[in-house]
């Protein structure tokens, strides 16, 4: 069965740099790690590995320097590192990065089963997996937590959300993405470390995805950035402290005494 | 009239509190620029009367509503596809819904079939002058800003607000009351993805997201053992228990009590944050609570910025002794 692991690189550092004129991310000259969320993506995919007879691909979207992230999935156990990487891809929203890798599935596809993390920790959408599976025309689980059964022709996953659990049963090729808690992801041996340093990362450009100008990175990507601000301040705070604090704690307390519990025993 | 579709979110056979609010936003938005109102309701089975005349007093001019067996539960590809054709055929500027595990899913893949944009989490939604684009304001990179996006070009245009975000209307809506039903074709609801089984989970205790009263711990209480107060005053007033991400991480507490980017968005009528020092993160989660507790040994703490009323000390201290003087109230 042929597996592919969907990977974000995030930058490793709190620093938040941005492009005044477009408002996205810099992402060059910061170091970059594989999105911890995808981890349990990509540990999902190495179990099932363990299990059958299965390949895994991994995939990211970004700069040369994701290079890095990607060859730490090959040191975990992935069996192909692929890096889609093309100046034309700059500035792609999550529109614009899921046409890039749903066109990369079906290239070098088909793939039987897809794999993403919930989300990446540094946009918090969640969107690129749904949005690739759909345009792939394919059924979608999210909120995975747990993988019940891999057979030839189907998967069975649990999901967890709000008002409780649902056990699914998909056909293949299906995506699905995976919370934290479907797995606790491995660290990379010494051996695979050894096996990943020299090991290639194929770049594929836009040469070869072959998508229109008009579906690829910032020109592709329906959303503009509007404006970047810091979280605005609405409040104005009564202080309270030292000799004071006694009035604060009374204000306090009339607050709270509508909601007090009184025992009529 | 341009149209502004909700798409209304479920529990069982009822519509979620996410609908309303996100039906009180959309009444505020079609003040600036005229728009009609429409909740869309992808059920197994048709809405019962009361259901209707809610969300028609909660602010739709029209419900439409497509029913067919598939819908009992979200299903990927029934709901994107039905929504899709449901979309192409209003031609709507603006499409909500709440950013739930369905939400955040059929959401993105809505948007991929019709190939237009989607801001996920919205904390603010607005409409630009002149141009009467949405304007859609998120927390972004862990909450340290907020972006404002638009989509400019295509449509519609798309958004998922988190629960408690925004306000259902206070006054009941004079709506027109127009019930639309969607013909559902069997092309639409072809799938071969199975729901096998489903456990509810118990109705348990108030989770934060429903919360009046939230007293929120964090890492300023220094140790586990000094969370007692917290337990202790929440008992007092039936309030709920939250917490920051670090006391979370640090096992403390469970993390159903998590408040902020990475925990539940809250919006209780009372938030007292203990020992909380104000990450950007936690913020996200609390600011819309309607008055906002703040304690904490710094004074230079940055949740005091987002505080009604702030008392600078031990965190330990003065929730007992609030605590205490509560209690004489009860002895009364």
């Amino acid at each position: 069965m042929k597996i592919l692991v969907l990977l974000k690189q995030v930058p490793d550092t709190d620093e938040v740099k941005l492009n005044p004129e477009t408002g996205t991310m810099i992402r060059e000259g910061v170091g970059t790690v594989i999105n911890p969320l995808d981890l349990h993506a990509l540990e999902t995919a190495l179990r099932l590995k363990e299990a059958g007879d299965h390949s895994i691909t991994v995939v990211s979207m970004g700069p040369p320097v994701a290079e890095e992230a990607v060859r730490e999935a090959i040191a975990m156990g992935a069996d192909r590192a692929v890096l889609l990487t093309d100046r034309r891809f700059a500035g792609a929203d999550t529109w614009a990065t899921a046409m890039a890798l749903a066109r990369f599935a079906e290239r070098e596809g088909p793939f039987d089963l897809i794999l993403a993390g919930e989300k990446a920790t540094d946009g918090e959408t969640g969107q690129v997996g749904p949005e690739t599976g759909a345009m792939l025309g394919i059924p979608v689980a999210t909120y995975v937590s747990s993988i019940v059964d891999l057979e030839d022709n189907g998967i069975t996953v649990e999901r967890e959300v709000e008002d409780g659990k649902e056990i699914w049963n998909l056909p293949l090729p299906s995506l699905i993405s995976v919370t934290k808690d479907v797995n606790e992801p491995r660290l990379p041996t010494l051996s695979g470390k050894k096996l990943a340093k020299d090991a290639p990362i194929e770049r594929i450009g836009n040469d070869s995805l072959a998508m229109d100008p008009s579906e690829t990175g910032l020109t592709g990507s329906p959303t503009r950035v509007v404006r970047i601000g810091t979280p605005k301040l609405s409040r104005k705070v009564e202080m309270y402290e030292g000799s004071d604090l006694k009035h604060g704690i009374d204000e306090i307390k009339k607050r709270l005494l509508p909601y007090l519990v009184v025992n009529h025993e | 009239m341009s149209d502004l579709l909700v798409i209304a979110e479920k529990r069982g056979s009822e519509i979620h509190s996410s609908t309303f609010e996100l039906l009180g936003k959309a009444r505020e938005l079609s003040m600036k620029r005229p728009l009609t109102v429409s909740v869309v309701i992808l059920s197994d089975k048709s809405v019962e009367e009361d259901s209707s005349s809610s969300l028609f007093s909660g602010g739709a001019d029209r419900i439409i509503l497509a029913v067919d067996g598939s819908f009992k539960r979200f299903n990927f590809e029934p709901y994107t596809k039905t929504l899709a054709a449901i979309v192409r055929k209003l031609s709507p500027e603006i499409v909500l819904a709440p950013a739930t595990t369905s939400g955040r899913t059929f959401m993105p893949g809505l948007a991929a079939l019709l190939k237009t944009g989607l801001t996920a989490d919205c904390t603010g939604l607005d409409i630009e002058e002149g141009t009467g684009n949405l304007l859609q304001t998120r927390p972004a990179i862990g909450g340290n800003i907020m972006a404002t996006i638009k989509t400019p070009n295509h449509r519609p245009q798309m958004a998922t607000v988190r629960p408690k975000t925004f306000s259902p209307l206070k006054e009941a809506y004079q709506s027109k009351c127009e019930l639309v039903h969607f013909d559902v074709t069997p092309d639409l609801t072809q799938t071969a993805a199975k729901l096998i089984e489903f456990h509810p989970i118990g109705e348990g205790q108030k989770g934060v997201q429903d919360a009046e009263v939230i007293i929120a711990g964090g890492m300023g209480l220094r140790k586990v053992e000094n969370m007692e107060p917290v337990y202790r005053l929440s008992k007092l007033i039936n309030g709920t228990v939250g917490a920051s991400r670090k006391i979370v991480d640090s096992k403390w507490v469970g993390h159903e009590a998590q408040v902020g980017l990475s925990g539940h968005t809250v919006k209780p009528k009372i938030y007292i944050a203990a020992g909380i020092s104000g990450a950007v993160q936690h913020i996200a989660g609390m600011q819309t609570a309607e008055f906002i507790v703040a304690i904490n040994r710094d004074r230079n703490a940055a949740i005091f910025n987002f505080a009604d009323i702030g008392l600078v000390g031990d965190a330990v201290e003065i929730l007992n002794e609030l605590a205490e003087s509560l209690e004489s109230e009860v002895k009364k």
